[in-house]
């Protein structure tokens, strides 16, 4: 099942809508990379809320769109990690360390606007 | 222990790594089994069942109910095929470590997500993984 990718302003919004095979995500991450070529976005939210689970294969390709997007000059933010997710991705261990994250899709934008080295530089 | 499992999931796809998974969390739901354990137990089978695609080709998942001898029950998961095997499985459960393009956690990582592993392999022979997860205790009193 494709992941809906919206334009808003310089932003690109990626929603997950149901659970998502690898195929998918490979799909997602191709898709965001032509997207945000093509539209010179400055920042991407990818909205999990709908995934009831976050194995390896997925978390290390939503870190992949983080790494790659950020190559181009733009900042991802993972947001609606469920609770239970969360703590199967810690076990997992599955740490997210270089990866932006929010708790909702208000949230990931509130980050994205605020200025930008307040953003890139957590934790170093 | 186990009785007939009540799933068999023939794996080929990475679509059916999914159902393998939903399948798995539906039977949990049924036991009573908390929303983290159900998620902890789709996570792992996601990992084993996406080992079975990435380097056997084709396996299967069989899930069932079972009991311990004092009546608790829980989920028990094997996922099993007729692939190559693993020829260093104490390498195989090290973090890190990966033979494939994987980022080396699908086993040890499923192995700290459930309650029981097991694992059985050699070169040639095909792997098969069994996982349980158990309900709580206090899930028994209700």
């Amino acid at each position: 099942m494709a992941v809906p990718i919206l334009k808003q302003g310089p932003f690109l919004i990626a929603t997950i809508q149901a659970a998502l095979t690898d195929t998918d995500v490979l799909k997602l991450q191709d898709d965001v990379m032509a997207q945000v070529t093509r539209h010179r976005s400055r920042g991407i939210i990818v909205d999990v809320t709908a995934l009831d689970v976050m194995d390896s294969f997925v978390s290390r390709s939503l870190q992949g769109i983080a790494r790659m997007t950020q190559l181009r000059g733009a900042t991802t933010v993972i947001v609606g990690i469920q609770p239970e997710v969360a703590f199967a991705m810690v076990q997992l261990g599955m740490a997210f360390e270089d990866v932006l994250t929010a708790l909702d899709l208000e949230e990931g934008l509130a980050l994205l606007t605020r200025p930008r080295k307040e953003t890139v530089d957590g934790g170093g | 222990m186990a009785d007939e499992p009540a799933s068999v999931i023939a794996i080929e796809s990475d679509a059916d790594v999914v159902t393998a998974r939903q399948q798995a969390r539906a039977m949990a739901s049924q036991l009573d089994l908390s929303s983290t354990d159900q998620t902890l137990l789709a996570t792992a089978i996601s990992e084993v069942a996406r080992n079975i695609t990435a380097y056997a080709v084709r396996g299967e998942v069989l899930l069932s109910v079972i009991q311990d001898d004092g009546g608790r029950r829980g989920i028990q998961v094997i996922a099993r095929d007729d692939g190559p095997g693993i020829e260093n499985v104490e390498l195989a459960m090290q973090d890190g470590y990966t033979s494939g393009t994987g980022l080396g956690l699908g086993l040890p990582g499923a192995r700290r997500l459930v309650h029981q592993f097991e694992i059985q392999t050699a070169p040639g022979r095909g792997t098969t993984v069994t996982l349980v997860m158990w309900e709580r205790e206090s899930a028994r009193a209700a």
